[in-house]
């Protein structure tokens, strides 16, 4: 656990986990599920996961996905990706999604990431209704509230670490200093501090990829987006990556949303969604102590 | 947005930077293209300057009429050929055709002219003396010859510098020189300003003017007495060019009886006609040396499409990164266009360094005459954005069409 995680300024109210863990950042963190009795709106989510009391299920959930549906058309014939998902997850969960390819999986994260709208179904993220936006709405909510990892990093090339990191500002319009500001904050939560300077190139895969997550990061967003984030990576580096997600999410609350066909690396997550044929088969949650003793190679 | 966009600049300007060859290959057409267009547009204003000082030197607002042509048997003489301008007419026009201010008359012979052991074969003007007030003649020293010298024959004349550097030595005073024409001694009394080449191309200051009178009775051995050369006149502004020659025209064919089916045995020429007729000439050579340079401007508009377009395809996953971090469609649209406009701008200043530079080794080499105009450099400015802005929208608009998901997946 070498990596110094600088901001400390995690806001206690958005640490609003389900108090299903008895794990050290509960205590440190502070639940602070007080106001979900207040939030009574009268909506049954399915597939909230068994672990959850009746209160919490009351709320508007973080993320609420219901009977979505996408349907791609390809010449003639029409694939049916997703077929009527329901799924909804709670602010500060670590969940894993899994399923065979074509099982849907990339479809949902791309809805879930508000790159795509779904052909018919509701989704909601903090209760913004995101089936209704347009284009360059979508591009503000992915700018505010979503951090992508991605398995091929996606890092801009011949461009430095400290650049790469405060993309996501720039088109926020922020002024430049502050861009800076918070891009080496984010570096350094990564442990890259000292490397702002060097192009992707320059780095290994594992550092590469601990820039795209300092991307991620850079925003504050409530919602981390992680595709296949080890699959271009050795296991050291993925335990690495697996590590610092794990802490963002122990740590500073942020909703972890991982797509893995890796068992172990779906094994640091609290729940596995297994995806089959475009609807949720299995929805469990794991033993999150599990995860805190990183499993051997 | 103004942030954004000098941000973008920035970020196109490095963009552009980590591939310098490709850059400065691409920038190349434009620097040609903008070279060209400022260099041939320089060379084209300078012909056209010329040609304008040349059409000035004429005089201001001149009317030159010409005796027509004899015409025996069918065959047609030359234009000057028949002597059917008189004096008479001169003055009879001045008082006809109030429009006019002056009235001349001019006839000229090539003659060998002595001084000392020098001589030269130059053109002698017997002259009346408001000629000299027509075409704007001004002197280095001395002065013109009056009515008076006119009345009295005088053996006075007028040098212009050409006949002054070759006819009298180095260090000698011109004026009050004799020479000698035709063995008849002339006091030289003024030395002419000179006016170098006239609008046809020949030299202007290769010249002697001799009152008229002087030349007609001791010197040109005329036939007809009181014919002339040619009539000069001028009027006030230059509108009244045109009604005055009209005016010319049916004062002349009156005095002259002509009949209506008659043709004139006159040429009138206006200096704007002349003007026209030569400006003309440099106007098309400006317009094409233009359109050639426009075509390599266009080719070097579409090679920034080109490499923009490959520039899309090879940065499709960075678009798609850039979009699914919060760009929006205009961000992309922006940043490519932004690439397109720097790759032109700067084209485009390299360009009017290499067209400025051009013309100038034009002029020091080829002694062409170049004007380099602010408007030329606006306008190449101007043409180098907007061919930016064209070329660069099409390859823009395609990246900030492309879809999110597709662009991160793009192999």
């Amino acid at each position: 656990m070498s990596y110094p995680l600088g901001s400390e300024v995690v806001n206690a109210a958005r640490l609003e986990v389900v108090d299903y863990s008895d794990c050290s950042w509960a205590e440190s963190g502070g639940s602070n599920g007080g106001d979900r009795g207040l939030l009574s709106l009268p909506i049954v989510v399915s597939g909230c996961h068994e672990f959850l009391d009746a209160g919490s299920c009351m709320m508007a959930p973080f993320l609420r996905c219901e009977g979505l549906w996408k349907i791609y058309r390809l010449g003639d014939v029409e694939v049916e990706a997703l077929r009527g998902l329901d799924l909804s997850i709670e602010q500060g969960e670590f969940v894993a999604i899994i399923g065979a390819s074509g099982s849907g999986k990339s479809t949902l994260m791309n809805i879930l990431g508000c790159l795509d709208q779904p052909t018919r179904g509701g989704y909601w993220l903090k209760g913004i209704d995101v089936a209704a936006l347009r284009a360059d709405e979508l591009a503000d909510v992915r700018n505010r509230q979503i951090g992508f990892v991605f398995q091929s990093f996606n890092l801009i090339p011949r461009t430095s670490a400290l650049e790469n990191a405060q993309l996501p500002l720039f088109y926020r319009g922020l002024p430049l200093r502050e861009q800076r500001a918070s891009a080496m904050m984010a570096l350094a939560r990564v442990g890259l501090q000292g490397r702002e300077q060097h192009y992707p190139s320059q780095l290994s895969g594992g550092q590469q990829q601990r820039v795209a997550i300092a991307r991620a990061l850079v925003t504050e967003p409530s919602l981390l987006l992680a595709d296949e984030p080890t699959g271009n990576l050795d296991t050291g580096s993925s335990r690495e990556i697996m590590m610092i997600l794990e802490r963002l999410n122990r740590e500073q609350g942020i909703t972890i949303i991982l797509v893995t066909h890796e068992a172990d690396v779906a094994a640091y997550a609290e729940r596995e969604v297994v995806l089959k044929d475009g609807r949720v088969l299995t929805d469990r949650s794991t033993n999150p102590g599990l995860s805190l003793s990183p499993k051997e190679a | 947005m103004p942030a954004f966009i000098l941000l973008t600049v920035f970020t196109a300007i490095r963009i552009l930077g980590r591939n310098r060859l490709r850059a400065s290959l691409t920038m190349l057409g434009i620097v040609i293209g903008v070279g060209a267009v400022i260099a041939m547009v320089s060379i084209g204003e300078g012909a056209k300057a010329v040609v304008a000082q040349r059409v000035a030197s004429m005089g201001t607002n001149v009317i030159i009429i010409l005796p027509g042509s004899i015409t025996a048997g069918g065959v047609h003489g030359g234009q000057g050929s028949a002597v059917t301008l008189t004096v008479s007419d001169g003055l009879d026009l001045k008082r006809r055709v109030p429009l006019l201010r002056e009235t001349g008359w001019a006839k000229r012979e090539m003659m060998q002219i002595v001084n000392g052991n020098r001589n030269w074969y130059g053109l002698v003007n017997g002259i009346s003396p408001s000629y000299l007030t027509i075409r704007d003649w001004s002197y280095t020293s001395g002065g013109p010859f009056t009515q008076l010298d006119v009345d009295m024959a005088a053996r006075v004349a007028l040098v212009g510098q050409t006949v002054v550097e070759n006819l009298i030595d180095l260090g000698e005073e011109p004026v009050g020189a004799v020479i000698r024409i035709k063995n008849v001694p002339f006091r030289v009394i003024g030395v002419l300003a000179p006016k170098g080449q006239s609008a046809q191309g020949y030299d202007q200051d290769d010249i002697i003017f001799i009152p008229f009178s002087t030349a007609e009775r001791k010197v040109f051995g005329t036939q007809f007495l009181g014919s002339v050369g040619a009539l000069f006149a001028s009027t006030e502004r230059m509108e009244d060019l045109d009604p005055a020659a009209s005016q010319i025209r049916e004062a002349l064919r009156l005095r002259h009886r002509l009949q209506p089916d008659q043709e004139d045995d006159f040429t009138i020429r206006t200096q704007v006609d002349i003007g026209k007729v030569q400006e003309g000439t440099s106007e098309t050579l400006t317009v094409m040396l233009f359109a050639i340079a426009s075509v390599s401007l266009l080719v070097g508009g579409i090679g920034i499409m080109n490499i923009l377009l490959v520039s899309v395809t090879e940065r499709t996953r960075e678009i798609g990164l850039r979009m699914a971090v919060g760009a929006k469609r205009r961000h992309i649209l922006m940043q490519f266009l932004i690439e397109a406009m720097t790759l032109s701008l700067v084209g485009g200043c390299i360009g009017i360094l290499v067209g400025v530079l051009g013309a100038r080794l034009t002029t020091v080499i080829a002694g062409w005459p170049t004007i380099i105009s602010g408007n030329t450099i606006a306008a190449a400015f101007f043409f180098s954005v907007a061919v930016g802005l064209f070329f660069g929208l099409y390859p823009a608009n395609r990246a900030a069409r492309l879809n999110p998901i597709d662009a991160l997946r793009y192999e």
